[in-house]
């Protein structure tokens, strides 16, 4: 018994491991306080398209040794800029106009790898690969998910408010402009963050999921936000935990119990799980048989 | 309730969208103090161009919209303009109660974090009951028929206190006995001296509940007291041939023996004109003046 317990208290000795942790339980809060924004704005095509379209900016920072959150920042917000411009100047619809400026992006990243090989690992970027995150990353993921809490916390019925009735919003004198902005901005700050953890392709799982998982369980905003963030944290932390014993891909062991999460909720969840809608069902026709047989009669 | 006379000034207001297409061409007219108003035109005839340039989500081309004489921006920080979407456009899966609803009508006049004050919370629960939704304050709000949906969005309008209320299709997807709370409502807040501007396809029910009428088709037709402006002229004007049409005159009604008629209508009340072309109400008890009037023109 006591050897159980030792030996699942292994990852606790390596500083790796604690850091690990620490880091992607804090990246998976952020992504998931953020979550609900994303998942009610109908932004989940947007959070995937900005988490790819950062990876340029990582290797130009990493060429030129400045910070790798700076560049990643700065190339988010500029493929957020092109989809805009694209979209008022043409006809082309929005989803057509985000995969062409996303994979541009994504493509111009793979060249600049490819053509300064000694820069970055492409790995890295792609899958993450948080057990040799260097002190100095850590240092931008917490300065990031600092900033975008900190807005959250002040601003966050100002965002719902806006992701809910952007004209409310608007006849009440509010900047809607500088709202939508903000939550791009946060959107991909996170990415950035979110980088380090899990890698590019994983990213939009870490903004989708929580929230979706939240989404099912309640029916209140406030509720949905504190859901999301702590499913996020829970599953971060366990996930980078349980990488430990399968040796490797922090990422997916995260995104694959965030998803068991999920799964279990929509299947189980007392009010609207399938199990739950499915009783409704049965139960509303049994209640109605008796109706229905006196209508005949 | 404050008092203060609001007034609404459209004055050659032309809107020409990115894509070149006009949506309206010089719109001209006046909104003063405690009026119910009805925006009427067809589909496209730059209904939505208007309130959204009255709401300022649109900057007129040419022209301009004063509202207390004061630009629209301005007057947008004052939170003296309130919204009623139509139910279309809201997303009633939005995980939020009726509550939060009718809370966000107070953001404007909030702190920087929007934490509710005693205050707010008053304003809310006023204008909950002031509605019949107090009961329903917990629900979310997917979970509520057509007509409690729309009293919710109207006790937000409500809470936040607004003078210049805009309401989109206020009547679609609502049962009588709401559409006649409704109007009870908008006859008050008139009482109080507000400007209530009501964007409706329901031609039948305008000279029940409007005072007045702006009659548009890319630009002002027509505008002043419903009797003057909702003619069966200036409706063929507004509509072209778009308009049902059911002719007493030609149908079979006409060779009658002088029993009653009756109108009936499933849906929308329907809008009837007389024997010369009056409009004609549903309770002749409320016209007596009016009666009194054609009985004298007729002798």
């Amino acid at each position: 018994m006591s050897d159980l317990i030792q030996s699942l208290a292994v990852p606790f000795q390596y500083d790796y491991m604690i850091r690990a942790m620490g880091v992607s339980s804090l990246v998976g809060g952020v992504c998931g306080i953020l979550s609900p924004f994303v998942t009610l704005k109908g932004w989940s095509l947007m959070g995937d398209a900005l988490s790819h379209a950062v990876v340029p900016g990582v290797v130009i920072a990493y060429i030129f040794g400045f910070p790798f959150a700076l560049g990643a920042f700065i190339a988010g917000l500029l493929a957020a800029g092109a989809m805009a411009f694209i979209r008022a100047q043409s006809r082309i619809r929005e989803d057509a106009t985000i995969g062409i400026v996303f994979t541009s992006f994504f493509a111009l990243g793979l060249v600049l790898i490819s053509l300064f090989p000694s820069g970055v690992d492409l790995k890295t970027i792609l899958y993450g690969n948080i057990l040799a995150i260097a002190d100095p990353d850590i240092l931008q993921v917490v300065g990031i998910s600092a900033v975008t809490l900190l807005v959250i916390g002040f601003k966050w019925r100002d965002l719902m408010l806006y992701c809910f009735d952007p004209n409310q919003a608007r006849t009440l004198g509010l900047r809607a402009g500088v709202l939508h902005i903000t939550l791009l901005a946060l959107l991909a700050a996170t990415c950035v963050a979110a980088l380090q953890a899990v890698g590019a392709i994983l990213v939009l799982a870490m903004l989708i999921t929580p929230g979706a998982t939240a989404y099912l369980l309640t029916d209140r905003f406030g509720t949905m936000m504190r859901l999301s963030a702590a499913i996020g944290v829970a599953t971060s932390l366990a996930g980078a935990y349980a990488s430990y014993f399968i040796n490797g891909a922090t990422g997916g062991c995260i995104v694959t119990l965030q998803t068991l999460v999920f799964l279990a909720v929509f299947v189980f969840e007392p009010k609207r799980g399938i199990l739950a809608s499915r009783r409704a069902i049965r139960m509303g026709i049994q209640a109605n048989q008796p109706r229905i047989n006196a209508n005949e009669r | 309730m404050k008092t203060e006379d609001v007034s609404l000034d459209v004055e050659g207001v032309s809107v020409v969208y990115p894509n070149g297409h006009q949506a309206l061409s010089d719109a001209s007219f006046h909104l003063g103090a405690g009026t119910i108003c009805a925006l009427v035109g067809v589909n496209g005839s730059g209904k939505s161009t208007l309130f959204k340039s009255i709401m300022g989500f649109v900057n007129p081309t040419v022209g301009r919209v004063r509202i207390n004489g004061l630009p629209v921006k301005k007057v947008l920080k004052q939170h003296l303009v309130a919204y009623v979407p139509q139910s279309e456009d809201v997303d009633w899966q939005f995980p939020v109660s009726v509550w939060d609803v009718v809370m966000m009508g107070r953001y404007g006049a909030m702190n920087f974090m929007r934490i509710p004050r005693a205050v707010d919370k008053l304003k809310v629960e006023e204008s909950l009951k002031r509605v019949s939704m107090w009961e329903f304050r917990n629900r979310q709000i997917g979970e509520l028929s057509g007509g409690q949906k729309k009293r919710v969005f109207l006790a937000r309008a409500l809470a936040q206190g607004g003078r210049v209320i805009l309401l989109d299709e206020p009547f679609t997807g609502v049962d009588v006995n709401t559409e006649e709370a409704i109007i009870g409502l908008l006859h008050e807040l008139r009482k109080s001296g507000a400007i209530i501007f009501v964007s409706t396809h329901n031609l039948g029910s305008v000279p029940e509940f409007c005072d007045q009428v702006v009659l548009i088709n890319r630009t002002v037709l027509a505008y002043g007291p419903t009797a003057d402006v909702f003619t069966a002229q200036n409706l063929a004007a507004a509509f072209g041939g778009v308009l049902r049409e059911f002719q007493f005159e030609r149908s079979t009604i006409q060779s009658h023996d002088g029993r009653a008629v009756t109108v009936l209508s499933d849906d929308e009340r329907p809008l009837v004109f007389g024997k010369d072309g009056h409009l004609e109400y549903m309770d002749r008890g409320k016209h007596e003046e009016l009666l009194r009037k054609r009985r004298e023109e007729h002798e």
